[in-house]
């Protein structure tokens, strides 16, 4: 973007904001308790959107100030420095300057640890340096309490505001409101002023008659805008709006001042400046208080070589089964009142192309979006839990090493994890990474893990078309290709991730920097908000998409249609079956999948409907694979959502309410021939398997991972590479298998 | 474990210096070796009362006085760990 775009950006959104609240931002370091501040400023009314263009939320929400009337907090990403690396820090930047068409704020809340008040004052300083209102909340102070920094004494250095808080309790919150409405629209008043050497200030002055005239205005506040884009401009950054003249001053001055290393300079002069000031706010001296003892205590235990794995690999064992298992009753609820909504429907209303659009259309769809509600709850609880207390950033510790190997992020263990029981909420649950890049690239291969929606494929298909034999005369060869199906995955997961990391997602090397933070107790209410809050972003988001693909694939398999169905029998959803996700519930009961409507006829009515004439058109495609036009429609219907394909082959055959038990079923794949022999040999068995594998026949991962990316973009990569993947191995393992002599 | 060293200079590309001294690891700053993960990796390092973890590979690139380098402790031939702490030879 030019700069000329954004000045038009900002005039066109100027006049809209005129009578909008000011807007006050919160910003702070990562794990400072930012977010239980901004919650309790804003009690439950926050609204999460998304900055323009980019994976990055946005939480904002109203606030009252006494005798100053209402303002919008923006909670900002968290950010370490202003030389903006990520996409999160570049945001902040962004809104604390106003640039970028975002307001520019009226006030800035710093949300400061007071454990860790060196490193975070950094940050302080530098928005101290730029002029902007401040008001610091040093929070988090109860930790500390053997040896608190003193609030008066950092207000009295800073020239600022100090309020101490207890977001997670509370306390100060009341206060911190009262020196907000004091600050509101006040020129900047502090007077701390870092001692810079005397070569980087006229290093720095070099700069700032190169800086645009916009982003002039008075002469501390231009140097300290020309010593940032000293320290953040650099060949292949990825800056926006930063104009080609002082681009290309600061490459000029940088190059003069060889060997001199203005970074360190800069840094180094700031942080002296810290380490000056910290004597006096502690009552006594320490230079830098020592990390919590009582987190230490447990790290020792947490990390242990062998009780730290033990203790680790139960953890993620419950997260597990609870994900896999536990979400079986909710689901299991949502599926029977979706059922005895749709019998009630179809008793209510007249047969016909309505009752057939709502029941099978709409309902399903709904039923399709609120039945992973159980386990997207449950994670973000679960989540929320493991961040809060500060064992997540110990499972990163833990497993880096592994997932390092692979391009991958230490925290990203937690999400793949989950994609083994369902991968939308386990893409939802990438947001555990600071790092847009360790987020795109772990959202693109968890759908390759094998989902509990695979397993009644799987069991179908290796039921009816391997024999019941033992290898060796021990080893049950549909149990082993069962397991294989799971090591096939996880095999494929790391190729894939290995391969992305280095193409489609390659991102600019920044050393990963984990922060173990302390120990704390998670509050349960606000893991609970934040988990009610997840929950409405996936109905509103995804849903509607999820929801709309389900009408349109209703709509190919249910036209054109040829005859009235007669009878009240009633209906089930056809394609829009009930997503499922518990295996156990598969492989034990019965399914409460939908009903086939008049099953004696929809042989021919699934043949002749647009979805039916689709297989028939792209059999010569898949034909290669050893699929004929009745597999292309269940993997057309799959696309629902994979366990589908079951009720849709049932639907192509009219054996109606299908399942992997079914046996009619089973025995109508058996005896479907071609020339005398048996169409469906174990070798498309085996090319079917590896398909369903690999193949992204799930739209609620599409949609899911539209929200996340906030673009059309990701997902139909995704898409693309998981079907490509798909058809060149299935094409490899049927052409193949014939070539050995096998089917 | 527990070795205590002052950071004399923090080498590698610069992006990558630059946030590690932005996240406090100035020259002149005492950090500690506080753990190092099972598996070997990544590091954990007390800097400013803050515990941080970093990998071996970028602690590697972080020179730390007198003439020491921080690196990770390697198993000796009788199991047990080395001092993290390992002089670098020639250095000043």
């Amino acid at each position: 973007m030019t700069v000329g775009e954004s000045a038009s950006l900002v005039e066109r959104a100027a006049p809209e904001r005129a009578d909008e609240a000011p807007v006050v931002v919160l910003v702070g370091n990562p794990n400072v308790g930012k977010t239980s501040v901004y919650n309790q400023l804003t009690g439950e009314r926050a609204h999460i959107g998304n900055y323009p263009g980019i994976t990055v939320e946005q939480r904002s929400g109203p606030l009252e100030l006494a005798g100053r009337g209402s303002v919008t907090i923006v909670d900002l990403p968290g950010a370490y420095s202003l030389s903006a690396r990520s996409a999160e820090e570049q945001i902040a930047l962004d809104a604390l300057l106003g640039r970028a068409g975002l307001p520019r704020p009226a006030l800035c809340v710093v949300v400061v640890d007071a454990g860790q008040l060196s490193r975070n004052l950094y940050l302080v300083l530098q928005l101290v340096e730029l002029e902007l209102p401040i008001v610091v909340a040093l929070n988090m102070l109860d930790e500390v309490a053997t040896n608190p920094p003193n609030p008066a004494a950092l207000a009295r250095f800073l020239g600022v505001p100090v309020v101490a808080t207890d977001g997670r309790r509370g306390a100060g919150i009341d206060e911190l409101k009262r020196a907000m409405a004091e600050e509101l629209d006040k020129p900047p008043r502090a007077h701390v002023r870092v001692n810079y050497p005397d070569a980087l200030v006229a290093d720095a002055e070099r700069v700032v008659s190169a800086l645009p005239a916009a982003w002039r205005s008075t002469p501390a506040r231009d140097r300290a805008l020309a010593l940032w884009a000293l320290a953040s401009i650099e060949p292949g950054d990825e800056l926006r709006e930063i104009p080609d003249e002082l681009r290309a001053r600061c490459e000029s001055v940088r190059r003069e001042a060889e060997p001199r290393d203005l970074d360190r300079e800069l840094i180094a002069a700031r942080y002296a400046c810290i380490d000056g000031a910290l004597e006096a706010l502690y009552p006594r001296l320490e230079r830098h208080p020592p990390k919590r003892a009582s987190s230490e205590r447990v790290d020792r235990l947490l990390l242990h070589p062998v009780f730290g794995f033990a203790i680790f690999l139960g953890s993620m064992l419950v997260l597990f089964q609870a994900l896999f298992s536990w979400s079986d009753p909710a689901i299991k609820l949502i599926e029977r009142l979706v059922t005895w909504l749709s019998t009630a429907l179809v008793g209510l209303l007249p047969p016909g192309l309505l009752r057939d659009l709502l029941v099978e259309g709409v309902l399903g769809g709904v039923g399709n979006v609120i039945v992973f509600l159980p386990q997207i709850l449950l994670l973000s609880l679960m989540i929320g839990l493991l961040e809060d207390s500060g064992y997540m950033a110990r499972v990163a510790f833990l497993m880096d090493r592994v997932l390092r190997t692979l391009g991958l992020h230490g925290r990203a263990f937690v999400p793949m994890l989950s994609g083994f029981a369902c991968a939308v909420p386990a893409i939802m649950a990438t947001r555990t990474m600071e790092r847009q890049r360790d987020r795109l690239l772990t959202m693109l291969v968890i759908p390759l893990m094998t989902c509990s929606a695979r397993l009644p494929v799987y069991t179908l298909i290796i039921a009816t078309l391997f024999p019941p034999s033992r290898m060796f005369g021990f080893v049950p060869l549909q149990g082993l290709l069962m397991v294989s199906m799971y090591v096939f995955a996880i095999v494929t997961t790391l190729v894939v991730a290995l391969v992305l990391g280095r193409t489609a997602v390659k991102g600019r090397r920044v050393p990963l920097v984990l922060e173990l933070p302390p120990y704390r107790l998670p509050s349960l209410r606000l893991t609970l908000r934040n988990m009610v809050e997840r929950a409405l972003v996936f109905l509103k988001e995804a849903g509607t998409v999820i929801l709309a693909c389900t009408i349109a694939l209703w709509a190919l398999l249910a036209f054109p249609r040829t005859a009235t169905p007669v009878g009240p029998e009633p209906h089930g959803a056809s394609v829009a079956a009930v997503h499922a996700t518990s295996a156990d519930e598969r492989l034990a009961s019965p399914s409460v999948h939908p009903t086939a409507p008049e099953p004696a006829r929809s042989e021919g009515r699934i043949e002749q409907s647009y979805g039916g004439r689709l297989g028939k058109a792209i059999e010569p495609v898949f034909a290669p694979l050893g699929f004929d036009w009745k597999i292309d429609v269940g993997i057309i219907g799959a696309f629902a959502a994979r366990e589908v394909f079951i009720s849709t082959l049932g639907l192509v055959y009219g054996v109606g309410d299908a399942d992997q038990q079914d046996l009619p079923l089973r025995e109508k794949l058996r005896h479907e021939t071609l020339g005398g022999k048996p169409r469906y040999t174990p070798l498309v068995g085996l090319s079917l398997l590896v398909f369903f594998a690999l193949s992204c026949q799930c739209m609620s991962t599409l949609a899911v991972v539209r929200r996340e990316t906030h673009s059309w973009r990701w997902p139909a990569f995704l898409f693309t590479y998981m079907t490509s993947l798909a058809y060149l191995a299935s094409l490899l393992v049927y052409q193949g298998g014939r070539f050995l002599g096998f089917g | 474990m527990g070795d205590v060293a002052d950071i004399e200079h923090v080498g590698g590309e610069r992006s990558f210096r630059r946030r590690l001294m932005e996240l406090g690891l100035v020259p002149g700053t005492r950090v500690e070796l506080k753990a190092v993960a099972p598996l070997g990796d990544p590091l954990e390092l007390l800097v400013r009362g803050a515990s941080l973890s970093i990998r071996r590979g970028d602690a590697a690139l972080v020179r730390v006085r007198p003439g020491v380098k921080l690196t990770a402790p390697a198993l000796d031939p009788a199991g047990r760990r080395h001092l993290p702490i390992a002089p670098v030879r020639g250095a000043p």
